[in-house]
């Protein structure tokens, strides 16, 4: 902690020093201490969860239902994990990791062309196609499931996983992230990919997509996360063993057996430590995404 | 004379652009309007027709506005209803505030110390909201959770509470709950925003002596309006729609303690299969999440003058 003192102190003296400021050395007040402190004990709230996931996955028969909460396994065992793998949850971890590359390959590619076109492509109906795609984020999702079940009826998709992948591409937010990304590309470069004689796809490939390389970056990583937690659409589309993702298993572990949390808690970390490792591999870009995708003003 | 000569020959030229320009704009569009028409503005616009029948595994006609009437004659839906507003009445002022204190401090940290602590307010995000009900339903669990057993040695309760169980406390659960998972997103776009805010500005500031609650109201809120209004429409929307911890933790129980709209439209479309009905509310949720960030846009419009 006190080296966050000594960073802040040292932010205020560069923002001073970069402003030529000479004006009194900013003051570490006891509230900013005070705040930190409550905030670090707030933090290891948030740790928690995920701590008692880890431990309760390793913990046997005993220490998970004893009365004094046994706060490290002293005697881990594998035990659940075994238990867990003797159901199909590797099947399960695959149909997750399909589900969410599958639609995140698709959303890049769609919306990093739809998002260009809105950016630079002055068609007839731009503004109206814009606007219906702002709107539409704005609306509840889970408002379009009962529809959309008796579509994916209809198509013979229900059950598949392809039921949860074609809406996960078709909602919009890819395309809005992909044209704030798209906005930044000079005008005067595609001018000058015209004046080559550059055709409308090479001009794409060769020109846009390295600038906005960054942008799909984050809405790869973004979209899979997302899809990896969306439960609601997952829950509604898919009920068979064999299609389950890993949230859905965990689900159904938890209503099978609620008190058997040793399973249940290994089923939970298998279904979130992979997900957390990519998130912090890639959190620079998520943040970006994130950062990028707020509907300003 | 050359000049009308060359005048014709322009404005084809031009009109040839454009319509190049047209079809290179629609054959760009067309793979995601495809996927967006075929599988969100389709399904919308068939919810709002499946709102006016009667549809359910057994009947499908025309019913006029009888699924509006019946849900207003419906207790539950009006239980529903009160929830998700208490709900959101909770959730969206807290996330906002909360996120915009923890961002004010973590943003002067050392860049890494930032970046930690962001990750740490996300992390509940990240994990999902299966996985983080499960382990939040084993703490607040009447035997077994830790919750009952830290609260017991600090003498706050004299008895193990049966927390989700119990109609008085199970809605604070939920709140408690989706609180740690919404504070995520808003913390790192205030951690950006506050980032952003034009430091010459602070700096007069405090060189005029300003202290740091007037440069703070007076510099810095107005700067970051845009993402505040952004965050209170997000947070809105979601808390509007928090499904995943009712249906995982207390099914809408104990005695629709915790029902919510969007829990009662999976119960009613998806248990009872009244997808008429269930489709009624969904547009009747969707107005009321509509009004709530077009009130929400008019409140900070007028705030800023």
């Amino acid at each position: 902690m006190s080296d966050n003192i000594a960073a802040i102190q040292k932010k205020m003296q560069r923002r001073q020093a970069n402003t030529g400021g000479d004006h009194s050395v900013h003051q570490i007040t006891p509230y900013e201490i005070a705040a930190l402190v409550v905030l670090i004990i707030i933090a290891i709230l948030f740790i928690f969860p995920l701590y008692w996931i880890i431990t309760g996955s390793f913990k046997n028969a005993q220490d998970v239902i004893a009365k004094v909460p046994v706060w490290f396994p002293v005697q881990p065992t594998v035990d659940n994990y075994q238990r867990l793998f003797a159901r199909p949850a590797i099947r399960w971890l695959g149909n997750t990791v399909f589900l969410c590359a599958m639609s995140m390959a698709l959303t890049c590619v769609s919306a990093s062309m739809g998002g260009y076109a809105l950016a630079k492509k002055k068609f007839v109906g731009r503004g109206l196609v814009f606007s219906i795609f702002v709107c539409a984020m704005a609306l509840p999702k889970q408002v379009i499931l009962i529809p959309l079940l008796k579509e994916m009826a209809f198509l013979k998709l229900h059950n598949t996983l392809w039921a949860v992948i074609l809406p996960t591409v078709g909602w919009p937010f890819g395309v809005f992230l992909m044209k704030q990304f798209s906005e930044t590309i000079p005008e005067s470069l595609l001018e000058a990919a015209r004046i080559d004689g550059a055709g409308e796809a090479r001009t794409f490939v060769e020109i846009v997509l390295p600038i906005i390389k960054p942008g799909i970056g984050a809405l790869a990583i973004f979209t899979f996360i997302t899809a990896w937690n969306d439960y609601f659409l997952q829950l509604i589309m898919l009920n068979d063993t064999d299609v389950l993702t890993i949230s859905l298993g965990i689900a159904k572990l938890q209503s099978e057996l609620s008190n058997d949390f040793g399973l249940i808690m290994a089923g939970a970390a298998l279904g979130s430590i992979p997900i957390i490792i990519i998130f912090l591999l890639f959190q620079k870009f998520f943040t970006r995404g994130i950062t990028m995708g707020a509907v300003k003003g | 004379m050359q000049k009308t000569a060359r005048l014709p020959r322009q404005s084809v030229a031009m009109k040839q652009s454009r319509r190049r320009e047209n079809i290179a704009g629609y054959l760009f569009m067309a793979p995601s309007l495809l996927f967006f028409l075929g599988f969100v503005i389709f399904p919308m616009v068939m919810c709002l027709v499946y709102s006016f029948t009667d549809y359910t595994m057994t009947s499908f006609s025309f019913a006029g506005f009888d699924n509006y009437k019946r849900m207003f004659q419906d207790a539950i839906f009006g239980k529903a209803l009160w929830n998700t507003i208490i709900l959101v009445l909770i959730s969206v002022p807290v996330t906002c505030f909360f996120s915009l204190w923890a961002a004010s401090i973590i943003s002067k940290l050392h860049d890494r110390t930032t970046s930690f602590f962001r990750c740490v307010f996300y992390l509940p995000v990240v994990t999902g909201s299966v996985a983080v009900t499960v382990v939040w339903k084993w703490i607040f669990n009447r035997y077994y959770g830790v919750l009952n057993y830290l609260c017991m040695n600090l003498g706050l309760i004299s008895r193990n509470m049966n927390w989700l169980g119990d109609a008085s406390t199970a809605l604070g659960c939920i709140i408690t709950i989706l609180l740690t998972t919404s504070v995520g997103q808003p913390i790192v776009l205030y951690v950006s925003a506050l980032n952003n805010v034009d430091q010459s500005l602070v700096e007069a500031a405090s060189v005029d002596g300003a202290t740091n609650l007037q440069t703070f109201w007076r510099i810095k809120w107005p700067q970051i309006m845009p993402t505040t209004l952004y965050i209170l429409v997000i947070t809105t929307i979601n808390s509007f729609q928090c499904f995943a911890l009712i249906q995982l933790l207390t099914s809408g129980g104990p005695n629709h303690a915790t029902e919510t709209i969007m829990y009662y439209i999976y119960y009613n479309a998806f248990k009872l299969q009244s997808y008429g009905y269930g489709s009624s509310m969904g547009i009747i949720l969707a107005l009321i999440i509509a009004a709530f960030s077009a009130l929400q846009f008019k409140v900070a419009k007028t705030d800023n003058g």
